[in-house]
């Protein structure tokens, strides 16, 4: 079969013109093989040719209609775009000949959108096939719900198909497709699939006769049990003894159901995924169990049945899930033992895909207490694989498998490994290694050593790799342990010999021989002046970040090594310092030009004085890990976040900070005022106080500490690594937003935000269901912001009801500069969330995570409406059902004043109706909120009761959803 | 969980494609340029997986075609294998020596096929009678000589 693929494939590319014979005996020619240009003129001509047979005086026949919607389809797969044909499509639907309904619902399946007006249709025609008691029509629909999915078939449909699932007299191949296409719905819109009766009998399809049903049904038990694990509970025991009665049986036993010699694998697998849902079972049920298992694991070292891939594919498969269960139960050292030996052989195995696998599954493996020492037993074949596997994603996981099965023991081992393979790494994966080499000499260091020296070596080897984190940790490290700073300003200066060495190095250099080149300088051959000349030989050829830093430790020096005191001052007075063009660097030189001819040794020496520990906290290095591997890794490496916490010194003073203080440089400051700076380590000086040394020496909030080489730009300091990760949950300043966020309700123009640093105004205008909105962004600071990144963000839910467009606005913004950028709205359908504006960006050294939700709420698409008192009241009858309408009474939090009260209805988007309510002092209002695809008639009604300070306000539109959100908006608007 | 099918030739040219989750067109587009390219530039020998996103790509190839699947993360991937290979049998049963040229000019009974064995991203049954006879019965149904006539024979 696979060769003849091949044969006949052949000739299909020597076709220069093919003609594509349906079974309607139509012939439509393509040009392949011609230019690109005549394929799209022959379709062009095609297209035309149907419309004009749709739109033609002559009622199509169904035959001919369905040829027509066929070639539209087929055109479409061709990756054309096809903007009609639904509504015949559709006509096809109620066709009693099956292939018309067939192409029918393939057409819909493949190309329906969410037009309202069909859907009803589309719905209609499967509601009639699923009433039509035709196994095949039904099978039809099923199949077009599911491969639909939306929203709006689960609304139809949701509560109709558990009970053709579990009707006693449904054909069983209804059956099946009716739970995957529940499943379909379940997944899509859980909320409109509630447990109920049929569960229970849901689960006893697991002891049908059909095995094909039971496949099925296995699929649906599982999603649903994940989510209601009470509700399916007896569902254990049914599955171990499916799968007990599977793994037993002869190979013929399951007829159609044996797969290449193996028993149903598809189901076995399945059973063995829903068993995964719960913890290990009773003791009865679980003796039964582990039989089972064991079986499989026997079964895998019996010689195999047949020589074919597919055979062994399916074997292994279920070998593999069954594993994954006895990982996932991690209860029986026994099994897990067994797992990973029988992993081991597939290590060596010539199969590329098996070695994959098993590389994979003994990562798992490695975090259970029971088969930990037997994965370390291969650790030998696991560094063979990363020198010789020819496959990068291979390679991969043998990475992560060493990282895994890594402790005190083989530390050293598996790190000299990783650097040896770091050197010719893929580059997509040398980010990762790096990091994990990072965290596994932190980890396990014993002999700090031997942690500065691998750090030194990941920067020798893929300095470009090693990201910020990573440095930052080794001087972190560094400065809190007093044993390791010696050998440490050794090794830099050692390092730093290196003709070329990386970046990073001179970064890491610079900050330790500011702190700690006293520590070496004894010794003749790395005297003070031999250090600063070092470093200094570098500084041309950094980066302005890094020359920042180099500078700050210049100044250090003055303090660590008076006699060395001229040189530095000559090199901060050379032009190419003082007359810098780039301002931090000309800033930093004058300034501590003036510091170290000014200040007194004393005062120097509170100055810059040596760093503070550091706070302990979680490694960046690990957060920065965590998010490149999703959340699926971060079980063990909390388990990871917790042995370090008591490996490390974990007394460290925490340095004064007074995060809150965020002081605005201002370069013009008096620094001989610096001697009635009260400033000691101990006793920050308050945020609110006019410290020049705040002023002076910070522009980030870690700057009460004392002076650090490059306080701020890139020494980002563990603080800000921190904030980083504390800020990546924007939850807590969206929710500040709120109160501003409600002001925008009635108003379209405004402050937004304000912080000390940004401000955020908004300026918009809507029409009908369209909207323009002017975002500007303020920076109140007089430094520039850098990667100033503002997105906006719509949920899942949302996104298919709001279609919102944004222009990337600069990435710098200069300090007091405002920026603009437009956002073009548009509104799909009704909807109730208000989209997420991120914003992101470096101030100083710091980055900055912001979120504010923008104020686009449904009632921006209101166009008010007159009416008289008559019509109003007619309409408001016929909003009569109870869904249409809702209420809410509530306090008044503002003074109860009509004018206000009349500015804020009309601010809310629908007209102002007066002399229409009998009773004058209410307030009555009529509009239509515009969506692209429906318009929604909205009326409401607010009832002030001025004794009680209350109000109660009614509003009826034809759409629950709508009413519901508008009563929301405009409660909290008085 | 399988997300997507698709199948493609050696020229990266797009045969068939299957969603199981709901995205906008033009994301679909995105993602299949993206994934021919990544699967067309893997060597002969390597793994049939690629990680791809939060998802995971099992591939293999037929003869010109590929086909290509994405199943989630604790998606069995060898058994991902045999759902490819099952396919071919189906299509090979009923097309009797399936080639590509079957797929293009008969892409409906190719889709048909496809949704009597997997719905909603979950294998509905495995036995290979059932599908088959599933979409033979239903030709039976309507087809008349006419059309039968003109069902193409390469």
């Amino acid at each position: 079969m696979l060769t003849t693929i091949k044969q006949k494939a052949c000739y299909s590319a020597a076709l220069y013109c093919l003609t594509f014979l349906n079974k309607t005996g139509a012939t439509l020619t393509f040009c392949k093989g011609k230019s690109k240009e005549a394929e799209i003129k022959r379709i062009n001509k095609e297209l035309a040719n149907i419309r004009s047979k749709f739109k033609g005086d002559k009622a199509l026949d169904g035959y001919s209609k369905k040829k027509y919607v066929c070639k539209l389809l087929f055109i479409f797969l061709l990756g054309h775009d096809i903007d009609f044909g639904h509504m015949e499509a559709v006509n096809l639907l109620s066709s009693n000949r099956y292939t018309e309904k067939q192409i029918g619902y393939l057409f819909i399946s493949v190309l329906v959108n969410s037009n309202s007006e069909l859907i009803r249709l589309i719905n209609n025609a499967i509601k009639n096939d699923l009433a039509s008691r035709n196994p095949t029509f039904m099978g039809l629909a099923l199949h077009c719900i599911a491969n639909v999915g939306s929203r709006e078939m689960a609304e139809a449909f949701a509560g109709e198909i558990p009970k053709i699932l579990v009707a006693g007299d449904t054909m069983d191949s209804v059956k099946q497709s009716a739970a995957l296409c529940l499943l379909r719905l379940y997944r899509t819109s859980p909320d409109l699939v509630p447990m109920g009766d049929w569960t229970s009998r849901v689960v006893h399809l697991l002891n049908d006769q059909h095995l094909g049903v039971v496949t099925a049904a296995t699929s649906l038990i599982t999603t649903l049990a994940q989510k209601n694990p009470e509700e399916f509970k007896t569902s254990v025991s049914l599955a171990v003894s499916r799968l007990s009665r599977i793994v037993t049986s002869a190979s013929t036993d399951l007829q159609d159901y044996t797969y290449y010699f193996v028993p149903a694998p598809w189901l076995s697998v399945k059973l063995l995924r829903l068993l995964q849902c719960y913890p290990p079972p009773d003791p009865a049920v679980r003796g039964r169990l582990t039989e089972c298992l064991e079986t499989i694991l026997n079964k895998a070292q019996e010689p195999p049945k047949s020589k074919k891939v597919q055979h062994s594919n399916a074997k292994n498969a279920v070998l593999f899930e069954a594993i994954s269960l006895i990982i996932h139960h991690d209860s029986e050292p026994n099994l897990l033992v067994r797992a990973c030996n029988q992993l081991g052989q597939f290590l060596q195995h010539r199969e590329t895909n098996l070695r994959y696998l098993a590389l994979e599954s003994m990562c798992t493996l490695a975090s259970s207490e029971f088969s930990h020492e037997a994965v370390k037993t291969h650790i030998e074949t696991v560094i063979n694989a990363l020198k010789t596997e020819r496959d990068v994603s291979v390679r991969q996981r043998a990475v992560d498998l060493l990282y895994a099965m890594c402790d005190r023991s083989n530390a050293q081992q598996i790190v000299a490994e990783m650097l040896n393979y770091l050197e010719t790494a893929d580059y997509s994966i040398r980010e990762e290694i790096v990091l994990k080499v990072a965290i596994l000499a932190e980890k396990y260091a014993v002999d700090y050593t031997w942690y500065v020296d691998t750090i030194l070596n990941l920067i020798r080897i893929a300095g470009d790799y090693v990201s910020e984190e990573v440095w930052y940790r080794v001087i972190q490290i560094v400065i809190n342990r007093d044993d390791v700073q010696g050998y440490a300003a050794k090794t830099v200066f050692e390092a730093l010999q290196a003709p070329a060495c990386h970046e990073n190095l001179v970064k890491v250099g610079g900050y330790i021989l500011g702190e700690f080149g006293n520590l070496i300088a004894g010794d003749p051959r790395s005297s003070p002046l031999i250090q600063f000349n070092l470093l200094h030989s570098k500084f041309h050829l950094c980066s302005v970040p890094t020359r920042a830093l180099l500078l700050s430790t210049y100044i250090k020096f003055v303090n660590l090594f008076p006699e060395i005191k001229t040189t530095i001052q000559d090199v901060l007075r050379s032009d190419s310092q003082l007359k810098n063009a780039d301002v931090e660097l000309q800033q930093r030189a004058v300034e501590y030009l003036r510091l170290s001819t000014i200040a007194s040794t004393d005062i120097l020496a509170t100055v810059l004085e040596e760093m503070p520990p550091f706070p302990e906290r979680e490694s960046s290095i690990l957060a920065k890990l965590k998010k490149k591997k999703g959340p699926g890794t971060v079980t063990d490496l909390e388990e990871i976040k917790k042995e370090r916490s008591s490996d490390m010194n974990g007394s460290a003073e925490p340095a004064s900070v007074n995060a809150s203080a965020v002081s605005t440089p201002s370069p013009s400051a008096d620094l001989l005022g610096l001697g009635a700076a009260p400033l000691t380590n101990s006793a920050p000086p308050p945020s609110s106080s006019g410290s020049l040394l705040v002023d002076v020496f910070s522009d980030s909030a870690s700057a009460v500490a004392p002076l650090a080489p490059g306080s701020d730009d890139n020494f980002a300091s563990p603080d800000l690594a921190s904030s980083e990760v504390v800020s990546e949950e924007p939850a807590d300043t969206v929710h500040d937003a709120d109160e501003l966020f409600h002001k925008f309700v009635c108003k379209n123009n405004g402050v937004l935000f304000e912080n000390q640093l940004l401000q955020i105004g908004l300026k918009s205008e809507f029409r009908q269901n369209l909207g323009r909105m002017f975002i500007f962004y303020g920076n109140k600071t007089s430094t520039q912001f850098l990667n100033f990144t503002p997105t906006v963000i719509c949920s899942d839910d949302l996104q298919p009801s709001l279609n919102l467009q944004t222009k990337p606005v600069d990435p710098t913004v200069d300090g007091g500069a405002q920026v603009q950028q437009v956002v073009n709205i548009e509104c799909v359908s009704d909807f109730m969330e208000a989209p997420i504006l991120n914003i992101q960006f470096r101030y100083g050294g710091t980055f900055q995570n912001l979120s504010v939700k923008l104020p686009i709420t449904l009632n921006k698409f209101f166009q008010p409406t007159e009416m008289s008192s008559q019509d109003f009241f007619q309409r408001w009858k016929q909003l009569s059902n109870p869904k249409q309408e809702v209420q809410n009474i509530f306090k008044a939090k503002h003074p109860m004043d009509a004018e206000i009260t009349k500015a804020k209805i009309i601010g809310f988007g629908s007209a102002l109706l007066e002399e229409v309510d009998p009773n004058p002092a209410n307030f009555v209002g009529a509009g239509i909120i515009h969506t692209k695809t429906t318009q929604i008639g909205c009326l409401l009604r607010l009832e002030p009761n001025l004794q009680a300070q209350m109000y109660r306000l009614t509003l009826r539109t034809s759409k629950e959803a709508v009413s519901q959100r508008l009563c929301e908006l405009l409660s909290e608007q008085f | 969980m399988i997300h997507f099918i698709l199948l493609f030739s050696r020229q990266g040219k797009l045969r068939l494609q299957k969603w199981y989750t709901t995205l906008p067109d033009k994301e679909k587009k995105k993602i299949v340029r993206e994934i021919v390219q990544i699967i067309l530039a893997r060597h002969q020998k390597t793994s049939s997986f690629v990680d791809w996103k939060d998802l995971k790509l099992v591939y293999k190839r037929y003869a010109s075609l590929y086909f290509c699947c994405a199943i989630e993360d604790q998606d069995n991937e060898l058994l991902t294998l045999e759902v490819v290979h099952r396919y071919v049998e189906l299509l090979d049963r009923y097309f009797g020596n399936v080639c590509e040229l079957d797929i293009i000019f008969n892409f409906e009974k190719a889709y048909f096929i496809l949704d009597e064995f997997i719905i909603g991203g979950e294998v509905q049954d495995t036995s290979k009678r059932s599908a088959v006879k599933a979409i033979e019965d239903s030709d039976m149904l309507q087809e008349t000589v006419e059309e039968y006539m003109n069902k193409p024979a390469f």
